[in-house]
């Protein structure tokens, strides 16, 4: 079976002061651009996000399934589902569906009582906890920038400034990746959209046109 | 109506569930069972009716373990009990798998009251015969808590609580005597609520002590007796104080 390429780039790791979460906005159908304003952050409730890669469709539908359980769980239990429980139960919904085509690789972040938490859920059924994530065809440039300038102890506006310039470069060397970076960081007290920057300003920004010199003018010859 | 459908659980004219109501009946005939819930322990005794001599009483455990950090005692049918506790068994574990956390007390109460519940409104079988009581503490906060259920399939939680054989008599004891305790103040609070209606004497008795760092640990025949000791000292000087006349008047 045909793997679909996830034609995005999203990102999340966690820092000192919680998680910081971006990503594009670029939705492809093959060469086609369909749309370069996609929400590829999903609210799933005030203190959990979680990002997009792969069917749109499929993500939007799953993270808002994952949004009515954790509410259904927080009425139930009468506290808010941790991040792990809410990974794991988006996890074996998505293993159920194994080999029915489904196709999502999402990233769940939030903060619960014990801190900030991140997991990779993808619709193979795997599950990963870890610190740092990119998910989408532009990851690997992302990657690139992310691993190079990540620190544990970085301020938000330094891991808000990583981030969105992982999201960039991604955008400008993966042809499916593109339109606006969102940025998001998930504190104590829920998460908070700090930024969403056109990658075509943003661009600009990075590399400003310098005036080059000019060539050698043709000058009037005096005379013969 | 002349005559309405007894044998199975459904209404009758004036809206009692007599199946339901038979089930607390056997209940009420079962052991004495109390629980007590202290600021960083909680107490479950029940009481023991003598073994025969040629039986393993290390098989006959009436207060048993959910999870690390869940106990429970029941006062009922036994057979019943066995079915529920290992449903509930099942669950904690299930718990663990899929949100990777252990269970609330409150939770598997739910659960296990929902059991009960679902007995009393299926075709074709009858209520649990046992009320249970649920101890345990919350994994991430370390608060005690002590709940109970009924064949009804209600649940709610108490500071503490008594069920089975005169279990009326042992909650007007705890009424009147409950107050915070820690610690070994808690057991002997459960041990007197216990001594009211059963025979004194640690061969009659079995008690369950549970808190956060050491979980469940049953006390053995010597350990009751010492602490019934104690309590029947202590019984005999307040006596002794009240027959006295008051020193300063």
């Amino acid at each position: 079976m045909v793997k679909p390429a996830k034609g995005t780039t999203t990102l999340a790791f966690i820092f000192k002061e919680g998680v910081m979460v971006a990503a594009d906005s670029r939705a492809s159908m093959g060469g086609y651009i369909s749309s370069q304003s996609v929400k590829k952050i999903i609210e799933i409730n005030p203190y959990m996000l979680g990002t997009m890669a792969g069917g749109a469709a499929d993500c939007q539908f799953w993270h808002r399934n994952l949004g009515i359980k954790c509410r259904l769980h927080e009425l139930a239990n009468k506290r808010r589902i941790s991040v792990t429980g809410a990974s794991k139960l988006l996890a074996n919904i998505l293993y159920s569906y194994r080999g029915m085509g489904l196709s999502v690789g999402t990233m769940i972040a939030g903060w619960d009582e014990t801190g900030p938490g991140l997991y990779y859920v993808d619709s193979e059924g795997g599950r990963l906890k870890g610190t740092r994530f990119s998910v989408g065809s532009g990851s690997p440039y992302a990657y690139g920038v992310l691993d190079n300038g990540y620190r544990y102890d970085m301020s938000v506006e330094e891991a808000a400034e990583l981030a969105r310039r992982s999201i960039y470069h991604a955008t400008f060397r993966d042809g499916a990746s593109g339109g606006v970076a969102s940025v998001y960081y998930v504190g104590p007290n829920g998460w908070k959209k700090l930024s969403g920057d056109d990658v075509g300003e943003l661009h600009y920004k990075y590399y400003p046109v310098m005036p080059s010199t000019v060539e050698q003018e043709m000058v009037e010859v005096a005379g013969a | 109506m002349a005559r309405y459908d007894r044998a199975i659980t459904v209404f009758s004219p004036d809206g009692h569930l007599f199946q339901v109501e038979y089930a607390l009946e056997a209940v009420r005939k079962g052991n004495a069972a109390v629980g007590v819930r202290g600021t960083d322990t909680i107490v479950l005794g029940v009481e023991k009716k003598s073994t025969a001599k040629l039986q393993d009483s290390r098989t006959v455990r009436k207060i048993v373990n959910l999870d690390d950090h869940i106990a429970l005692a029941c006062a009922g049918l036994k057979a019943d009990a066995r079915v529920l506790i290992n449903r509930a068994r099942i669950e904690c574990q299930s718990h663990r798998l899929t949100v990777e956390d252990p269970v609330t007390v409150e939770y598997i109460t739910r659960y296990i009251a929902g059991l009960q519940q679902k007995y009393t409104q299926s075709g074709g079988v009858r209520p649990f015969g046992l009320s249970t009581l649920i101890v345990g503490f919350d994994p991430y906060t370390g608060v005690p808590s002590l709940y109970q259920t009924d064949p009804s399939g209600t649940f709610s939680a108490w500071k503490a609580n008594a069920t089975g054989r005169n279990s009326n008599s042992m909650r007007e004891f705890l009424e009147k005597n409950y107050k915070e305790t820690s610690g070994q103040e808690t057991v002997k609070l459960a041990i007197r609520a216990l001594l009211e209606v059963v025979e004194s004497g640690g061969k009659n008795i079995e008690i369950a002590v549970m808190t956060r760092e050491h979980g469940l640990r049953q006390l053995d025949e010597a350990e009751i007796d010492a602490i019934v000791a104690e309590i029947e000292a202590e019984k005999a000087a307040a006596e002794a104080a009240k027959k006295a006349p008051p020193k300063d008047t």
